[in-house]
């Protein structure tokens, strides 16, 4: 067995994982419907999720967080300035609002979401409420 | 414009490199702008996930090399259950057809997005000639 764990092994596991989960239909119902902007990557850690979704070039202020039981929003708007005078001669960066909602199928405690915002990588802790965690039964 | 359209969701490009990589692991081609100005040649790439410290910017016969790895350690001990969209470090290069001064070149990288401005040198710079 290696000492350390090799972190370049680590990463193409993580992109096959990834991959094998593109398209899945988890989120089937809803307003959620795939292919909105911004795209998301939903985890789960232990009984929480953690949704995780790249928006680079917005700032924090222009984000608006919304939980509400099982749908979490996130909506906003990204603007893309160029200096005046200046000739382009790539523009591949995109700008625009929006707004997107994803239900995920738990219950959502809303009171205890957490958000981080680093780097342009938005990571919502989304906790289930401890009502809808599942519950080990003992059989008689 | 902002605030007239909506976003729409693009599929991030995967790299295709012109010489191997030695190390395993999908490379994604960052979104990038660039413009010009009188003075100075400005790129803007984005490179969300990636911080100050795993981002090398190098300059050498004429080509604009940027490479930008990714944290995925705080992916540890998580279980993907939908996804749309993969991870993997960035890179991208181009080449320079204008002289630049490369001992002013600055790099600033805000909410995933690096700005590399690149001053072009004296002899490169336009000159407005007054006609007499």
């Amino acid at each position: 067995m290696a000492l350390f764990p090799d972190p370049f092994d680590a990463l193409v596991g993580l992109q096959q994982a990834l991959d094998s989960f593109r398209a899945s239909d988890w989120l089937r119902s809803g307003p959620s419907a795939g292919g909105a902007y911004p795209p998301v990557n939903v985890f789960r850690k232990g009984h929480d999720f953690v949704l995780i979704t790249e928006l680079p070039g917005i700032k924090k202020s222009e984000l608006d967080i919304q939980v509400n039981r099982n749908t979490v929003r996130i909506a906003g708007a990204k603007e893309v300035i160029y200096p005046e005078k200046a000739s382009l001669h790539r523009r591949e960066r995109l700008e625009g609002r929006f707004d997107r909602a994803v239900s995920l199928p738990i219950e959502i405690d809303a009171d205890s979401v957490k958000a981080e915002f680093h780097d342009g990588i938005l990571a919502l802790l989304l906790p289930r409420v401890e009502r809808d965690k599942p519950k080990s039964i003992k059989v008689n | 414009m902002s605030g007239s359209q909506e976003l729409t969701v693009r599929d991030k490009r995967e790299m295709v490199a012109k010489e191997e990589k030695t190390t395993p692991g999908r490379y994604f081609v960052p979104s990038a702008d660039i413009h010009e100005t009188g003075e100075a040649l400005t790129v803007v790439m984005e490179m969300p996930g990636v911080d100050r410290n795993r981002l090398n910017v190098s300059l050498e016969n004429d080509v604009l090399r940027v490479d930008g790895q990714i944290d995925f350690a705080k992916y540890e001990g998580m279980e993907p259950v939908y996804t749309e969209y993969n991870v993997g470090h960035y890179s991208r290069s181009f080449t320079l057809s204008n002289k630049i001064d490369q001992e002013r070149i600055s790099a600033q990288l805000e909410d995933g997005v690096l700005t590399l401005t690149l001053p072009k040198a004296a002899e490169a710079r336009v000159r407005r000639i007054a006609i007499t």
